[in-house]
């Protein structure tokens, strides 16, 4: 299936046409945020603070009179850099301890599946907590502390995956031709597995944006005054008494990156599931 | 000659595609007479399981049914949906090929073989009905069936599995019994065994057989009559006995002609017969006969559709060559 | 007699309690197809997969081309890949399904690092032996027939360069008027290429007709083997005669003398005393309850495991 066809396919979805738009949007907007921006983001003017919208200052500015609509395009930066490179980070060890542990002998499986159940039940605030208090709060600090804890769930999937095709008449055919067994891992059993877990990864795209929002909410995540919607959001609480924009347009950002991942990542799943590609 | 049982006429079977209609039956004309044995024989794409599952009514709901008549026990139009629903399971039951779909692994093979009969005795008690199945099981050549009848079917093996089928299909007392490929999935040994029990029950039983299956060995042990179906049409009928052995139709000759005797030819080296070419697609049939691109016989009124050639013993085919003899 | 290109001896495959095979010997010739047969459970699968190996045997030896393959394997990790291959029952699942039929030709190339133009064109010329164009090189294996996929499996088995193949139901799933289409193709790729065959089938006309020898298998062990034509025409095991009566046929001659054995095939998990077969033996005596017959060979040349064999066999007894 070519990117095309694929994209045709994903729009005839329910919502696909609107994921496809929001998820463009933002790509877009986080890359080109110097262009499009109107005013640069951290600049104070400290006798405009909380004005409502206006022609001026289309979102209304902050309560240091910064412009929101920079604020928020530059804040998809941050959204977009964490949740992108938490999501690389953790496919990538995921797939290849989950694959790992569905090819290797008893003991190895159960020890990787052990670490995956330790990680999965730490409370992932308290692990945050901790992190933080060691390495101090900052945007490395919370891709790396996101990645974490998201390997055991691409693990457990790509594991699963593994499992089900690692006896397949293909991959013993493989074996009997002599390929090695790296040759089989990253030829014959990854491109077979990833489609589902990409799938999954879109889907998760938005939840980390949130929890990097979050984080930030809390004051464990970036530092101030590095704009990310968590940080605008948690601004705009602090103020809400005084003016909502802050608040609404922050709030508004997520919900357009959250529905707009996640019904990407279901209609690119009923994309590449053949049963469901087409009615009977 | 007894009264026949069904009798279709100028059956079509049709599906729409993005390339045009696949047509998969084409002007079939089948006549079972009461207490026969029908066998339907031909390779992938013949259209045997079409016909099999339309007497059913079981194809899918985007085909296109068409027929001239379609008579069931004096109940007409026997394949419209309706009617066929109706019949499906009461007058006509089916033993498939892989006998663990028919059973649903949570139930006992009791309850399988009392529930089965509820509908054709809505009024019998459940002990009859029990009874009346575990009867039904020593028949099929279950032993120890009363214990068996509280055992659920993955306690049982394949062969055993399909016996339990055979005798779901027969304790609904059907006039007719369709078997698709009944033995296909059986070991050697396991299928004679089956074979064994269909053909003593076909003597004892009212019901006509209707076995579709690609084997013609098959189709010899079990069937009075045969039916050679090629891309969706009967290329020859006839008696198995005279078919079989001296078949007409250049397909039925050239099928035959594929079978390999292990012991008359052992130690031959030269190589197995063929059919060269490939079945023609549904949705692209040649105007005259199907079998023309492949066939050793082909001449220049081939072009046209083949007429039905009726011949002594029962026999007919469908070929040219039929009109020059 | 020249050595065998492969034999087996005493060969046992478990999986855990289960015996799959147990004291199985073959010995395969250089240019021979050689018939394995058998109902389900008669381990003939496993045969197949201890020798292109899949499943390592748990006890007994391997020699191919008289070497021995353990001892080879721990300096030569390619010394079973480049001599046996393996042609699977469903070739289109035997194909990785998101490569194209060119990327699975060019794998056994890749993996012993030899893909250049030369042994690339060499590949495609195989593939066209077998009736393939170079129009199939884009195709994925769901796009392929039965027939199809079963040519393109055994193109990419034979670049690998193998002295054996074994073919696990090379038929399977063929209609009757093209099988032997591809049974023509294996004849004459043997005889071209000097290849042997380990045939297993359970469709014994095939079997009948194109194998030299052939080996009965009931439960994990072997009950008669011998040329394939002396054990058709006159089988000495009661479970060789029942098995080949069992083939439906269209001759109502043959029809009559069939052999209907009772009861099912056992379990190989709890298999009977004595003789494995003796529960569903017509000739079944007290003794073949208790004792184990041995594989004895006869005055014919056949090896046979029956206390009692009929024939051929009672006439080498009795002699």
């Amino acid at each position: 299936m070519t990117i095309v066809s694929a994209m045709r396919e994903v729009s005839r979805r329910p919502g696909g046409t609107f994921s496809l738009v929001a998820v463009a949007l933002i790509l877009i907007v986080a890359i080109a945020a110097p262009l499009i921006s109107p005013y640069a983001p951290n600049a104070i003017a400290p006798a405009n603070r909380l004005m409502a919208p206006s022609l001026d200052h289309l979102f209304g500015t902050d309560h240091l009179g910064r412009d929101l609509l920079s604020r928020l395009i530059f804040g998809s930066r941050v959204a977009l850099g964490v949740s992108l490179s938490v999501i690389a980070i953790s496919l990538t060890a995921g797939i290849a301890l989950g694959i790992t542990a569905a090819l290797s002998p008893r003991p190895l499986d159960l020890l990787i599946l052990g670490i995956f159940d330790i990680v999965t039940s730490f409370p992932s605030v308290v692990l945050a907590l901790a992190l933080v208090a060691v390495f101090g709060p900052g945007l490395s600090n919370i891709i790396l502390l996101v990645s974490i804890v998201f390997i055991p769930h691409f693990g457990r999937v790509a594991r699963a995956q593994a499992i089900a095709i690692r006896n397949s008449p293909f991959i013993e055919a493989e074996k009997v031709l002599g390929a090695e067994r790296w040759r089989i891992i990253l030829h014959h059993v990854t491109p077979n597995i990833i489609g589902p877990i990409f799938v999954l990864a879109c889907m998760d795209i938005p939840v980390v944006i949130t929890i990097e929002a979050g984080l930030s909410f809390l004051g464990l995540g970036v530092r101030p005054p590095l704009a990310s919607w968590g940080n605008l959001l948690n601004d705009g609480y602090t103020y809400l008494d005084q003016s909502i924009w802050p608040s609404v347009f922050s709030g508004l950002a997520l919900i357009v990156a959250t529905l707009g991942f996640s019904l990407l990542g279901e209609a690119l799943r009923d994309t590449f599931d053949p049963k469901l590609r087409r009615g009977p | 000659m007894t009264p026949s049982l069904l009798s279709i006429r100028n059956l079509d079977v049709s599906y729409p595609t993005s390339r045009g209609h696949a047509r998969i039956l084409i002007g079939v004309d089948l006549d079972i007479a009461r207490g026969t044995s029908v066998g339907l024989v031909g390779e992938s794409g013949s259209g045997k399981s079409t016909l099999a599952l339309a007497l059913l009514g079981l194809l899918p709901e985007n085909a296109e049914i068409d027929a001239q008549d379609a008579m069931f026990d004096s109940c007409p139009d026997a394949l419209s949906p309706a009617t066929a629903q109706r019949l499906r399971g009461s007058d006509i039951a089916m033993i498939f090929q892989d006998p663990m779909t028919a059973l649903n692994p949570l139930f006992t093979i009791g309850t399988h073989l009392v529930d089965i009969q509820r509908r054709k005795f809505p009024h019998a008690s459940q002990a009859d009905l029990w009874a009346r199945g575990e009867r039904m099981l020593v028949r099929v050549g279950v032993s120890d069936a009363g214990n068996r009848m509280r055992r659920y079917p993955h306690e049982f093996s394949g062969g055993m599995r399909q016996r339990v089928v055979i005798a779901m299909a027969l304790l609904v007392e059907p006039k007719l019994l369709i078997a698709d490929e009944p033995t296909t999935a059986l070991d050697a040994t396991i299928e004679a065994q089956v074979v064994d029990i269909l053909r003593d029950l076909r003597s004892e039983l009212s019901a006509a057989l209707l076995v579709v299956s690609h084997s013609f060995g098959l189709i010899a042990e079990l069937c009075d009559t045969v039916i050679v179906m090629y891309a969706g049409t009967i290329v020859e009928t006839g008696p198995v006995n005279v078919v079989l052995h001296d078949p007409r139709h250049p397909y039925a000759q050239a099928l035959l002609a594929c079978e390999i005797e292990p012991l008359s030819s052992i130690e031959a080296a030269e190589p197995l017969v063929t059919i060269p070419g490939t079945v023609p697609d549904p949705a692209n049939r040649p105007v005259g006969c199907v079998f023309a691109a492949r066939c050793p016989a082909r001449h220049d009124r081939c072009i046209e559709p083949p007429p039905l050639v009726s011949q002594g013993q029962g026999r007919s085919f469908s070929c040219w060559l039929g009109v020059s003899l | 007699m020249t050595a065998p290109v492969l034999s087996l001896k005493d060969a046992c495959v478990r999986y855990g309690d289960l015996t799959a095979v147990e004291g199985v010997s073959i010995d395969l010739h250089g240019g021979e197809t050689l018939g394995l047969v058998g109902e389900s459970g008669c381990g003939k699968s496993s045969v197949a997969r201890a020798i292109s190996g899949l499943n390592p045997l748990s006890s007994g030896t391997m020699m191919v081309q008289q070497e021995d393959v353990a001892v080879k394997l721990r300096t030569d990790r390619r010394f079973l890949a480049d001599r046996v291959q393996l042609l699977f029952q469903d070739p289109v699942a035997s194909l990785s399904p998101r490569l194209t039929v060119g990327a699975l030709l060019a794998e056994p190339l890749k993996i012993r690092k030899i893909f250049n133009a030369d042994t690339w064109a060499a590949a495609i010329a195989l593939l066209q032996d077998m009736g393939l164009g170079e129009q199939f090189l884009s195709r994925y294996p769901h796009q392929l027939s039965g027939g199809q996929a079963r040519r393109v499996a055994l193109a990419r088995v034979l670049t690998a360069k193998p002295r054996i193949i074994v073919a696990d139901e090379p038929t399977a799933g063929l209609d009757v008027s093209i099988q032997g289409d591809m049974l023509n193709l294996l004849r004459a790729l043997r005889d071209r290429l000097g290849l042997s065959y380990l045939f297993i089938s359970h469709n014994l006309n095939v079997v009948g007709r194109v194998t030299e020898r052939v080996a009965i298998m009931y439960l994990g062990q072997i009950v008669e083997t011998g040329k394939t034509g002396l054990l058709f025409r006159d089988p000495a095991h009661p479970y060789t005669k029942a098995l080949l009566s069992s083939n439906l046929t269209i001759d109502p001659q043959r029809r009559r003398e069939r052999v209907i054995l009772k009861g099912e095939l056992p379990s190989p998990r709890n298999p009977p005393s004595g003789c494995r077969f003796h529960q569903r033996c017509p000739l079944a005596r007290d003794i073949c309850a208790v004792r184990q017959p041995r594989l004895e060979t006869q005055a014919d040349g056949r090896m046979v495991a029956c206390h009692f064999p009929l024939s051929g066999g009672s006439e080498a007894m009795a002699g």
